[in-house]
């Protein structure tokens, strides 16, 4: 078991909005203040415990409390309740170039920005070439960072933050930035932080970023932390609180337009391989063919429509996609329920968990119904590879 | 884990956890609160340099804007109150004050100083938001570096006030400038303690600093610094007199006088200064600590008040 680095205990962080600020309007409202007060728990009994050397993502919802976990372990914020504790040197960051003056030099804006990350003179003295080596900008390191592209400013920013020595690295959606090239050098740099041991606190909304990293995710959820664990589990949690949010959110905008046609068809179900039931998970072996039905239910008659299926993996990309668009299928009207199948011949998945994803979109593109996560496939391999896709291969001297 | 890794790791095991962020307790926290600025003090050295560098980077006068207010006061005063309204010593008025451009620049410089500190103190924290909402540093850094930057303003109007001083052929020696010292000191302490409990209460109610603008300009006119003390000993008695001197700057524009104003070494000052200058001296460094103590208090909402 890893040292606990980051304690976690009974947290709870409430904000008060109070909509007036200034004097005038506080004697105005002197009586009334409390009408004026508004507040909500951004953080209800969080307990979590990070070991050195874990890479811990956290995940959620916009405003579901991450960023605050986030800034309560940094200490910039207090909890009203609870505490958190640590363990070594922490650094921060939560914004690239925070402390960056505009009328300064981009190498007096070095040395500011890294003595507010904590780092020494000395060290930066020590580090400066590297750094603005990192961010490749060094004919222009003496020029007023007011007149930096705004990618130059972030990789100046990045530079100096990916030289700090930090035993635990709190990072808020500033991971890769800049051009493509750039961004794997920061993404290079944080595993190197990471097989030196560091630990590392992130959030972002990139989930194939959490999938990536990540050897654990805490999904965050209006305070609470929903699923702590794999990343793989964690994003499948949250996975399907977008997709529930999403549902609500058509169900309102369809309850708030009385006008709009109520769904014109469902899908029922959808399986794999001859299951009756989606419930189950299914076993397949790498190269066989996959048999996907789906259930059709229409409301009414629905002419003009097209059907479609996809697999996708447990971090949610899609390796495979079709629809009867694309196989080129003229749809026949359809006036009853009715079972379609699609045959993929020669699907060639690799290893590991996939769940099959069905759409029934109509003619003008609107979507009728989806199932994201209708039926789920586990693809046993023969242990040869690694990855979404299987291949006969061989390796010999050419 | 790699081996480096788990050097890592044992080298953590055997630290302590830590509470993240400052420590509230109101006593306990002092010696914390100080070791951690202690700690900072290269950030607060590169803040004082921005603060310096960014004002006046663009203006191609730089540096002299900074005099520029000082003296424009000087030559206003000078002409309206010691010409005019006829506060200098002449030989036709013996009653005037004699020295007068060096008696207003000496007050001035001092006003100027407690002022600069004041006023920019208290803007500091909602000024550096963005720093304050995103990383954590002590946040006395902000207020102190306006103080470190208004230090070194007051560093040159010093030299041209002792240059002045020099071609008056008034030069000040000896035992006089231990009052300069001791003034000088209760000037910064007691500065320090006022920017920093408003630094931090502007950051709830930020109506504080336009008031604090008020009453600075208010307040000025309270210190003997555009009339002298003199005149004031021979308006009001009793407890208004005490009252009066109960103002700590009123004591350091007074001991500034009585160091740098060679000419008025004549002239009514209170018997007591130097005493007085002590109880204020004393007075100034527990009102920093108090102020610090609530400054500390506050800080910890700070990042969601902004």
């Amino acid at each position: 078991m890893s040292v606990p680095v980051i304690e976690i205990a009974d947290v709870s962080k409430r904000f008060v909005i109070r909509k007036e600020k200034s004097l005038k309007e506080r004697i105005v409202n002197f009586g009334r203040s409390n009408l004026h007060k508004d507040d909500f728990w951004a953080l209800k009994d969080v307990n979590v415990t990070i070991g050195s050397g874990s890479t811990v993502g956290l995940i959620g919802p916009n405003g579901s409390g991450k960023s605050t976990l986030l800034k309560l372990i940094g200490g910039i914020i207090q909890p009203n309740s609870g505490s958190v504790r640590l363990r070594g040197r922490l650094a921060a960051l939560l914004e690239l170039g925070a402390g960056f003056h505009p009328d300064l030099t981009g190498r007096e804006n070095v040395y500011l920005n890294a003595s507010i990350l904590g780092i020494s003179r000395a060290q930066t003295n020590r580090y400066f070439d590297a750094i603005v080596d990192f961010s490749g900008i060094e004919p222009f390191i003496d020029t007023q960072v007011k007149f930096y592209s705004s990618g130059m400013y972030v990789r100046l920013a990045f530079s100096v933050a990916v030289h700090v020595d930090p035993d635990i690295l709190l990072v808020d959606e500033v991971l890769a930035v800049g051009d493509e090239p750039f961004q794997r050098k920061c993404m290079d740099r944080i595993r190197g932080f990471q097989h030196e041991g560091r630990t590392i606190v992130l959030v972002t909304h990139a989930l194939d970023q959490v999938a990536d990293l990540c050897d654990r995710a805490l999904v965050l959820e209006h305070g609470h932390v929903v699923a702590d664990g794999e990343p793989q589990h964690a994003l499948r949690v949250l996975r399907a609180d977008f997709e529930s949010a999403r549902q609500n959110e058509i169900e309102r905008a369809q309850a708030r337009s009385s006008t709009a046609p109520a769904p014109a068809a469902r899908i029922a179900w959808a399986t794999v391989g001859g299951e009756t039931s989606g419930e189950q998970t299914v076993s397949v072996r790498s190269f066989d063919p996959l048999r996907v039905r789906v259930h059709i239910e229409p409301e009414q008659p629905l002419k003009d429509w097209v059907l479609g299926i996809g697999v996708q993996t447990a971090m949610g990309t899609t390796v495979f996609g079709t629809n009867t668009q694309l196989l080129g299928i003229d749809t026949p009207p359809l006036e009853e329920p009715a079972t379609f199948e699609f045959v993929l011949r020669d699907l060639n998945l690799g290893e590991g968990l996939y769940t099959i994803r069905a759409d029934l979109v109509g003619g003008d593109g609107h979507e009728i119904h989806r199932l994201p996560e209708a039926a789920s496939l586990q693809v046993h391999g023969d242990g040869r590879s690694q990855g979404s896709i299987a291949a006969n291969s061989s390796f010999a001297r050419a | 884990m790699t081996t480096e890794g788990l050097s890592r790791a044992e080298r953590l095991a055997a630290e302590p956890l830590r509470p993240a962020g400052p420590r509230s307790g109101f006593f306990t926290g002092t010696w914390r609160s100080m070791t951690d600025l202690s700690s900072h003090r290269e950030l607060l050295d590169l803040l004082v340099r921005r603060e310096l560098k960014a004002r006046y980077k663009d203006s191609v006068l730089g540096f002299f804007w900074s005099l520029a207010k000082p003296l424009a006061m000087l030559l206003v005063y000078y002409v309206a109150i010691g010409k005019f309204l006829g506060a200098e010593q002449t030989p036709g008025r013996p009653t005037g004050i004699p020295g007068f451009a060096i008696f207003i620049f000496t007050g001035l410089t001092a006003w100027q100083l407690f002022s600069d500190i004041v006023v920019g103190s208290t803007g500091s924290i909602v000024a550096n938001s963005g720093l304050v909402k995103k990383v954590y540093v002590p946040r006395e850094v902000y207020p102190l570096s306006v103080v470190g930057a208004a230090l070194f303003n007051f560093a040159i109007q010093m030299v041209i006030l002792l240059g002045a001083t020099v071609l008056m052929g008034d030069f000040p020696t000896g035992r006089r400038w231990a009052y300069f010292v001791l003034a000088f000191a209760v000037l910064v302490v007691w500065s320090t303690a006022v920017g920093l409990l408003l630094a931090a209460v502007n950051v709830y109610l930020r109506d504080v600093q336009y008031l604090i603008e008020i009453l600075i300009m208010i307040f000025m006119w309270a210190s003997p610094i555009l009339y002298a003390w003199k005149f004031v000993e021979g308006t009001v008695r009793g407890f208004w007199l005490d009252l009066y001197l109960a103002n700590p700057m009123t004591l350091v524009v007074l001991g500034f006088q009585r160091a740098l104003w060679v000419a008025g070494s004549g002239e009514l000052f209170p018997g007591n200064l130097a005493q007085l200058l002590l109880i204020a001296l004393a007075v100034s460094v527990l009102a920093l600590w108090v102020c610090q103590r609530v400054f500390a208090r506050l800080q910890s909402n700070f990042a969601q008040e902004l």
